[in-house]
């Protein structure tokens, strides 16, 4: 299934974990849970040793996942070993994507997108690659056919947001209020405001940065995204659940899946079909 | 030199799209208030200078090292600017184009703490609120800093992830700005970052070899044979070598941390030294593609210097430009021979310098020899910061150098 594609049946749900975080293992059981408890697309982060992107919370989680020895190979096995259905998107930062190949003189994007196809996923979202110097990668997914979505900022404007607009595909990244990444109590103003301005684009719309419950999820899509992107609240279950049984954990992440999915569908109303 | 932010492949802008707007709100402002002096920007940078900061700032022939080594040896007393460092040249520029700017709060990050004590003092001088974040290792290791920090104003909030050092504190300011970019300006300490970071910060320094060009001039009648400056993130270095670039007769060595060791621990993701430009492999961190120690997934190692103020996995990217160019020499001491260098310069000379200085300084000792007949270097800082590290490290050393380190023993396991 493609990343579109998954926006076809009504708003998507696209939950985000560490991949390895807090174990190998335990880690897969994670992320399928979160298929079982309605994901529509999975954002799986590829850790990388200076998250500036990130709030405390998946910086944490980024750290519990490199100490339990988390790399770029072993991400791509994890993605092979993962028993799920739904696209997954490799979320990341630049130094690994550039750094990634056998050689001096074969690294750079191409060979990691070419072993990231490889492995089953379907597309990118490179946290400290902006536009402008996003064309080495964005070559090599039209080679192999993934896609790269881009994070659209409260701050984009102008000409920035039309060279995004022109290099984006399957879905854009709204980034719902300043800052870095962590779950919030309010859901911002900036939401509506940032929608309006993509309104015409062609690719759907997924809102992330600070939801956290069903309720936010419902706000969110009333006010007109295609879907939402939870990161931190279902780390945070991680986090709470290191020193638990895997399936306890899991458990919890499915029904926190399932609450936000729910939101989520609550928010559309009446099946975007009509 | 630079394209768009470009020095040759290192360079460029690679941060997080929410500041991406601020980014280039600072190129324009560069642009126009540094490079073409709108509304007399520049003219009020050199005034303030002068009259706050004490330039110009004398150089000064070592008479002992001189003598010592049979050549002559020049310093430019930087850590007679105001504050004990170059720091102030970089700080001062970037807090007054803030307020040019109309931005209302200004954030750093520092490891040795005098690029926090330099923004401190022109945040108080030019009456703007200050927050600096501080590795905790670095807190620990430097606190004369931070109680100056204090003393001018600024909060000081310490930065507990990893090892606690200056690669933290800069990834947690940068979380700071990205929440607060609208009225907040990121003053970085060091020609590192995302562009217009490193060709501003090497604007504001370059001072020191626009002035230690012309003195060297009227002192001797020439230009130096070479000039010597430790490297950290390498502003220091960059400051003393940008007028001198163009003079290919004199030879620019950058000085860094060989720390402990050259050799690096894969698997524990350590580098027991901070010699980015000698070690390091092309990378991209804090928003530049730079030489970065890093391991073969392209992992940020922990580094490590006895000096913090040099303890920082990457460097610039126009001195890793420079260095590959085969313009500017990487070199480096380990922490020994800097500490060796401290005590005598200390000890020669009556300056007791920064143990960032002191790399320098141990170069000088070992290769003098090597590097021509008229040597300038770059007393980077002084080394008041330092004192509680080095009676530590000098008290677990056999130094013949040092002086009796007895009555610190006896009096409570050296702290003062």
């Amino acid at each position: 299934m493609s990343l579109e594609e998954a926006f076809a049946d009504g708003p998507a749900f696209i939950p985000y974990l560490a991949a390895g975080d807090p174990s190998y293992e335990a880690s897969l059981e994670y992320v399928e849970a979160l298929e079982r408890g309605g994901a529509d697309v999975i954002e799986l982060g590829l850790p990388f040793s200076e998250p500036i992107a990130e709030g405390s919370t998946i910086q944490e989680a980024v750290v519990r996942a490199l100490e339990a020895g988390m790399t770029p190979d072993r991400y791509f096995e994890f993605v092979e070993d993962l028993d799920v259905d739904v696209p997954l998107v490799c979320m990341t930062y630049y130094n690994l994507v550039y750094q990634y190949g056998a050689s001096e003189a074969e690294k750079g994007p191409r060979p990691f997108v070419e072993r990231a196809a490889e492995a089953g996923i379907e597309g990118f979202v490179v946290v400290d690659l902006p536009a402008e110097e996003a064309g080495p990668l964005r070559e090599a997914c039209d080679e192999f056919g993934l896609d790269l979505i881009f994070i659209v900022a409260p701050t984009t404007e102008g000409e920035r947001l039309e060279r995004m607009r022109e290099r984006v595909s399957g879905y854009v990244y709204v980034q719902s209020r300043l800052g870095t990444t962590g779950a919030r109590d309010e859901v911002s103003d900036y939401t509506e405001r940032s929608l309006s301005r993509l309104a015409d684009w062609d690719v759907p719309k997924a809102v992330g940065f600070g939801i956290k419950t069903g309720d936010h999820a419902e706000r969110i899509v009333a006010a007109g995204a295609d879907g939402i992107i939870v990161g931190s609240a279902l780390v945070d279950i991680v986090a709470e659940g290191v020193d638990e049984s895997t399936a306890d954990v899991a458990a919890r992440l499915e029904e926190k899946a399932r609450e936000l999915k729910r939101g989520a569908v609550r928010g559309a109303g009446v099946p975007r079909a009509e | 030199m630079s394209s768009q932010g470009k020095f040759g492949d290192y360079g460029g802008q690679y941060v997080p799209e929410v500041l991406m707007p601020a980014i280039e709100e600072l190129a324009d402002a560069y642009e126009r208030y540094v490079l073409e002096n709108e509304d007399g920007f520049m003219d009020e940078f050199r005034a303030r200078l002068r009259d706050f900061g004490g330039r110009p700032i004398p150089l000064q022939r070592a008479d002992q090292l001189s003598a010592r080594y049979d050549r002559e040896v020049y310093l430019k007393r930087e850590d007679l600017l105001h504050g004990g460092a170059h720091k102030l040249n970089n700080a001062l520029g970037q807090v007054l184009l803030a307020k040019y700017m109309g931005k209302e709060r200004i954030v750093a990050e520092t490891g040795a703490g005098q690029h926090g004590t330099a923004t401190a003092m022109a945040a108080a001088h030019l009456d703007m609120p200050c927050e600096v974040y501080m590795g905790e290792t670095d807190i620990a290791r430097q606190r004369p800093n931070v109680f100056r920090m204090r003393t001018n104003g600024a909060e000081v909030t310490p930065v507990t992830t990893g090892r606690g050092t200056l690669k933290e504190a800069i990834s947690e300011t940068m979380r700071d700005w990205a929440t607060t970019v609208e009225d907040t300006h990121y003053v970085i300490g060091s020609v590192v970052g995302p562009h217009p970071f490193p060709e501003m910060v090497r604007t504001f320094q370059a001072v020191i070899s626009e002035e230690a060009r012309e003195q060297t001039r009227e002192r001797t009648g020439g230009l130096p044979d070479a000039v010597l400056a430790c490297a950290g993130g390498g502003s220091n270095t960059m400051g003393a070598f940008h007028h001198f670039v163009d003079d290919e007769d004199v030879d620019l060595y950058a000085v860094e941390a060989g720390g402990s060791s050259l050799s690096v621990d894969e698997a524990e993701g350590v580098a027991p030294n901070s010699a980015s430009l000698s070690t390091g492999e092309e990378a991209v961190l804090h928003g530049a593609r730079t030489k970065v120690l890093q391991d073969t997934d392209g992992q940020v190692m922990e580094s490590h210097s006895v000096s913090a103020g040099l303890d920082y996995a990457g460097v610039g990217p126009e001195l890793a430009h420079l260095v590959d160019e085969g313009r500017v020499r990487a070199v480096n001491v380990d922490d020994d021979a800097a500490l060796e260098a401290f005590h005598r310069l200390s000890q020669d000379e009556g300056i007791i310098p920064a143990l960032e200085t002191a790399h320098a300084f141990g170069y000088l000792e070992k290769y003098h020899d090597d590097i021509g007949e008229t040597v300038v270097v770059n007393v980077s800082g002084r080394g008041d910061k330092d004192l509680e590290t080095v009676i530590e490290e000098t008290m677990d050393r056999d130094l013949d150098i040092a002086p009796d380190m007895g009555v610190f023993r006896e009096v409570g396991g050296g702290r003062l």
